[in-house]
């Protein structure tokens, strides 16, 4: 069973997906929702309530489409985000405009909550709240014989666990290999994050660095997997790309908490092949194997923001942006601007080290970056409202980044963890077939 | 023993879950892990990111890959879309990490893997 990863965000490459296909996969996966992405969808829906899902969605179904109609390769995709419907209905829509037809495509439902908000405790202002599905609506989807799978907020490895229990017939309490196919999953949803993107080791040294690959996992029915990409594509698989990957994001690797299995990451073992193949075996449930909960993301408006970026050259660069970043305040204050908190960064000085970074260097320029967050949206447009000022009456030398200024006041979203009772989530879960 | 930064000795990955940054260092083999386990604690690791990191730190272990996990909690200025924080996902936050300064085994530091620097055009 071939996967191919074609997607780790809302925004990713598209060219890659062509490579996977043409290499040939039974499944290709396009994983769209990293938890910011469900907030920027959030802010898609309230200015249109047809929106909320990833709208290049589209685009990864006219690629595979040649694909898809051969039955060659099947299509699994969370990019429906906070709005499946409206994401499944674009996808009807698209397939026949492109002249399919006899595509079955499903729509998986049931992961919004927020109707259930007061029920399950959760703030009565919140503007989603997702629970994250495993990979049974999925796996029942593609019984029904769909060849496009479109989901909300699904598990990111869910995905990918899914077609493995449809194809190898694993059953609901075979933790071990429910927990290797999670770990498949995992290695795969970040697509050139295992293929050397984002590599810390000799990232200099990645063939064809234009062309990074996304990954296929040709997975055994035992669960064990080799790790491998694309002929004829950039990047690499080896074991270290392989484990920077396997350990991203995931807290304590010896339970790996997915809706259908918490994984021991621990267990399993990685055997760099050569030839960009490394294999993954042995991989081993926790115990206790089942979670009780699902986790889910529930978000809630938490003000506005804006910010503004000041550039000053040697010498004395710091302490001139410092003085900038200085003005701009005293002045929001005399203004009676109601800002509840400020953040000023130095770049060129420690913007991202903080503390950490030695001083005893002169940088040769340095942007002070200041931002602040405002309970209401015009308060954050009027600290902006002084920066003009600086051009002729602040500190000496003051220049800009270019063109393009920083943008106006934006929204900022809370979002925050929960846990809720399997069963009272998959009582509303629907899979919804139609036949284009 | 000899001191060594970390950058010459092992690699690093970084990122986020709601206000909690999440990120492994990865020895190259047993020695250098050892010596990681012996130096890197939870608590010098909470201790060097200062400022950045309000909340606890935990450490795990995965010695199968020769890595050392560490998740801080309050590392993101309230979370990635409530941050006022540029790097708001904590992605730099593996980098940061490897400007520790570490005393292992003399045999250890001569055999750091990762001295070499990318070429500059």
């Amino acid at each position: 069973m071939r996967l191919g990863g074609g997607q780790g965000f809302y925004g990713d490459g598209h060219r890659p997906v062509d490579d996977l296909l043409a290499a040939g996969i039974d499944y290709l996966i396009c994983e769209a929702l990293a938890e910011l992405t469900l907030a920027i969808l959030q802010k898609d829906r309230q200015r249109d309530e047809s929106l909320g899902y990833a709208r290049d969605l589209p685009l990864y179904l006219q690629q595979a489409m040649p694909y898809l109609l051969d039955g060659r390769t099947r299509f699994i995709t969370n990019a429906g985000g906070i709005n499946p419907v409206a994401a499944g209905r674009a996808v009807i829509g698209a397939a026949r405009s492109m002249g399919a037809s006899g595509l079955k495509v499903a729509t998986v439902v049931g992961d919004d909550v927020r109707p259930r908000a007061a029920e399950l405790g959760l703030p009565d202002d919140a503007l989603f709240a997702s629970a994250y599905l495993g990979a049974r609506p999925i796996v029942e989807a593609l019984e029904a014989g769909a060849d496009v799978v479109i989901t909300g907020r699904v598990a990111d490895a869910s995905l990918f666990l899914a077609p493995l229990v449809h194809e190898f017939g694993w059953a609901w309490d075979d933790y071990d290999r429910l927990a290797a196919g999670v770990v498949v999953g995992h290695l795969l949803e970040c697509s050139g994050q295992v293929t050397g993107g984002n590599y810390s080791g000799r990232w200099w040294e990645n063939p064809d660095p234009m062309r990074i690959a996304f990954p296929i996992a040709t997975v055994e029915s035992d669960g064990s997997a080799v790790i491998s990409k694309p002929p004829d594509t950039g990047g690499m698989v080896t074991f270290d790309t392989v484990r920077e990957q396997l350990l991203y994001e995931v807290h304590n690797p010896a339970q790996y908490f997915s809706p259908d299995v918490v994984a021991d990451f621990t267990s399993l073992t990685l055997d760099d092949l050569g030839d960009d193949q490394v294999r993954v075996s042995g991989t081993r449930a926790a115990d206790p194997p089942s979670p009780d909960t699902y986790k889910g993301l529930v978000c809630t408006p938490a003000g506005y923001a804006g910010e503004a970026r000041l550039v000053y050259p040697w010498p004395d660069a710091e302490a001139k942006a410092r003085a900038a970043l200085a003005f701009l305040r005293k002045r929001a204050e005399e203004n009676g601007v109601p800002v509840e908190e400020w953040h000023e960064e130095y770049f060129g000085v420690n913007a991202f080290g903080g503390s950490t970074v030695p001083k005893d260097f002169e940088p040769p320029e340095v942007i002070g970056r200041l931002a602040w967050r405002t309970a209401d949206k015009e308060s954050a447009g009027r600290v902006a409202g002084e920066v003009g000022v600086l051009g002729l009456s602040g500190p000496p030398t003051i220049s800009g980044m270019g063109r393009g200024r920083g943008g106006g006041p934006s929204q900022l979203l809370a979002v925050e963890a929960f846990y809720v009772d399997k069963k009272l989530v998959d009582d509303q879960v629907r899979v919804e077939v139609e036949e284009v | 023993m000899k001191r060594i930064q970390l950058r010459d000795l092992c690699g690093a990955r970084s990122g986020d879950k709601g206000d909690i940054s999440d990120l492994s260092l990865f020895a190259d083999d047993e020695a250098a892990y050892d010596a990681l386990l012996q130096e890197v604690t939870a608590d010098r690791v909470k201790a060097h990111f200062a400022e950045l990191v309000t909340g606890e730190v935990e450490r795990y272990e995965a010695r199968n890959v020769l890595a050392l996990k560490f998740v801080m909690h309050g590392a993101l200025g309230g979370g990635a879309p409530r941050s006022l924080r540029a790097d708001n996902l904590g992605k730099t936050h593996g980098a940061t990490l490897l400007r520790m300064w570490v005393d292992v085994p003399d045999d250890v530091a001569a055999n750091a893997k990762r001295k070499a620097r990318p070429p500059l055009p």
